[in-house]
């Protein structure tokens, strides 16, 4: 699992570590680090609606925080849990484009475990970086 | 044990770090709580209200409140009294959940009448209060009618018939902080929550059903003027949520907004970018300012409608009016919020911006903004425990004018989210609740487990410490019967 939960640097929020290759494997691995504080059972999402995002930001850190805010507002909005299936990150005119294409459905208590809302993405700590072996962050999610 | 070293006990209830303590402190730290409590703290407070102390335009003291925990910016627990000329705005010192509250209801029906339909009733308060993960709620509106409802708060609900005067009257600030301009309010915040009008939402956001048994009263006289010895074992409703998806997204768009400005146009460097802010008297503080208060609003609105149908389900279940079954609101009590309050500071009545996080105003006797009722008891202060373990009904002390008349507003985690649950199941937690005679409904056990009672700070604890540091009186304990989590 390319995510961990920690319990030592937030007590009424959640705080995750998570790791990848690149920085779009990064950006996915987050994403369902997020999405699983909400639903246990994320393995068991159908791609039931498609939808289409472009989110610009100054840097990769920046352009996270959005990614993963934009995925918690559709929640509310639309009770639609996500998940992006293609993602790309390239550089813009001034900073970074993600284009992704989000997968999922509308809350079903009765086929999701649901757990906890995700109410916002946290600046406590939050770090997004380039190591030696790929990239990792470091989140600490409002619930 | 985290306590630093340089940490001072003033008295045995109130401890200080002194200026020294960080580079950047404008004025000491002071954490409220006995030496048990002070022991327990996580090393997240001592870090963080520090923080606090460096914000500029601080007056006196940055606080801590006895519940207090490890949170984002401020810790949860903190206070913070700006000069409203000199200083700033932050939305780290006031949350996400902006205007997450307390609201506590009488009836006049006792614990012997409310038993044999206690499962009928929660199963039904379950299933007409939308709880949980995204839940949409049961007031359906329009995007302009949901921005009416932001700027006027409970006074929208007076309007539409989900409210009474008096519900208004016992409601902080009337229901309604003036000033509250949408247009300060991005079209993403409303998209997100104009749908979730009348929900509770989930965590630790619950609608509860308590008993106020006579052995549990501490002080007859205030029980009395709170409406709490109507009849014996008597059965209050008490329920905890905040602004929803709305008020998360205003705090998200302003903490962005902030960290793009704060330097680079006002020159302020702050130690932990959940700090962010904007000098109050700045465009951006201003237009934070309004937005934070249609939150405010959005929350009041949201506990009022709330009110609304936990008194359809009472009538319903048992044949009476509310206003037959007496079902009176003792008050409702604001968390996560800014505002702007006069106090006395340095010698003189100034008006200071009172950033409280996670924390509760507690005004003492006679101070103005109080209901008639309450003149000479002080403010009604709503302290929810654990589910576990019940809650209080307290009074604001006239001593507590050096903490900005404010005091805890909860029991506060011991234990992580994630740690409780690994430690406790959702499912066997709520078997044992039912043998102890608490009948929880809820969508999620992995939530339940989270909420476990030992995942919190002991509430009688807390709330001692709050009383001998004279900031809020005991006046009953609360033991819960029922309850409904997301």
């Amino acid at each position: 699992m390319p995510f961990q939960y920690r319990g030592d640097i937030a007590h009424a929020d959640i705080a995750f570590d998570a790791w990848a290759p690149t920085l779009e494997e990064l950006f996915k691995d987050a994403a369902r680090a997020t999405m699983q504080v909400m639903v246990e059972n994320l393995p068991d999402l159908r791609p039931a609606q498609t939808l289409e995002v472009k989110l610009e930001q100054e840097n990769d850190e920046m352009l996270l925080f959005d990614f993963l805010n934009e995925l918690i507002f559709y929640k509310d909005a639309r009770r639609l849990i996500l998940l992006p299936t293609e993602l790309s990150i390239l550089p813009g005119d001034s900073g970074v484009t993600l284009r992704a294409t989000l997968a999922g459905e509308e809350i079903d208590v009765t086929r999701h475990q649901m757990n906890t809302d995700v109410k916002a993405v946290t600046m406590l700590r939050y770090k997004v970086e380039k190591v030696p072996q790929g990239w990792r962050a470091t989140v600490v999610l409002d619930v | 044990m985290n306590v630093p070293a340089a940490l001072k006990r003033i008295t045995d209830t109130i401890w200080e770090l002194p200026v020294s303590y960080k580079e950047g402190m404008l004025v000491p730290a002071r954490i409220i709580a006995s030496e048990k409590l002070i022991k327990e703290m996580d090393a997240g407070v001592f870090e963080q209200v520090s923080n606090v102390a460096t914000l500029p335009g601080i007056q006196r003291y940055a606080y801590c409140m006895p519940d207090g925990h490890w949170g984002y910016g401020f810790p949860i627990g903190g206070v913070a009294a700006m000069d409203p000329g000199s200083g700033v705005i932050s939305p780290g010192g006031i949350g996400f959940d902006i205007n997450c509250g307390m609201r506590l209801v009488l009836t006049n029906l006792t614990a012997e009448q409310v038993q044999p339909k206690l499962h009928q009733l929660v199963d039904r308060l379950f299933a007409r209060i939308p709880t949980g993960v995204g839940c949409h709620g049961f007031v359906k509106l329009k995007q302009d009618d949901f921005r009416s409802v932001v700027q006027q708060g409970s006074q929208w609900c007076l309007k539409n018939g989900f409210a009474t005067r008096d519900d208004l009257e016992m409601t902080e600030e009337g229901g309604c902080f003036p000033g509250a301009d949408a247009s300060h309010v991005s079209e993403k915040a409303v998209e997100r929550g104009y749908n979730q009008l009348g929900t509770l939402g989930s965590g630790n956001h619950y609608c509860e059903i308590q008993v106020v048994q006579p052995q549990n009263i501490m002080d007859q006289e205030l029980a009395d003027a709170f409406g709490l010895t109507v009849v014996p074992n008597q059965v209050v409703i008490m329920f905890h949520c905040g602004s929803r998806g709305f008020g998360h997204q205003v705090a998200t768009d302003y903490l962005k907004l902030f960290l793009s400005v704060m330097q680079r146009k006002y020159g302020i460097k702050i130690v932990d970018r959940e700090l962010a802010c904007a000098p109050f008297h700045s465009p951006e503080g201003q237009a934070y300012f309004s937005a934070m208060k249609c939150a405010v609003n959005m929350a009041f609105a949201n506990r009022q409608v709330i009110l609304h149908r936990v008194r359809e389900v009472f009538s319903e279940l048992f044949h009476a009016s509310p206003d037959e079954l007496g079902m009176r609101m003792v008050y409702d009590v604001a968390h996560n919020t800014a505002k702007l309050e006069k106090h006395r500071c340095n010698g003189s009545q100034k008006e200071l911006l009172v950033h409280r996080k996670g924390s509760t105003r507690a005004f003492g006797p006679g101070l103005p903004g109080l209901p008639e009722c309450y003149r000479n008891t002080g403010q009604p202060v709503i302290i929810g425990g654990s589910m576990e373990t019940g809650s209080y009904l307290l009074a604001g002390m006239s001593t507590g004018a050096d903490a900005w008349f404010t005091t805890a507003h909860g029991s506060g985690r011991t234990m992580s989210r994630h740690e409780a649950k690994k430690t406790f199941r959702g499912d066997k937690l709520q078997r044992e609740m039912e043998q102890r005679g608490i009948y929880v409904r809820t969508d999620s056990f992995g939530g339940l487990a989270e909420e476990a009672g030992p995942a919190y700070k002991n509430i009688d604890e807390v709330v001692e410490a709050t009383e001998l540091a004279g900031l809020s009186k005991r006046v009953a304990r609360l033991v819960p019967i029922g309850n409904i989590k997301g």
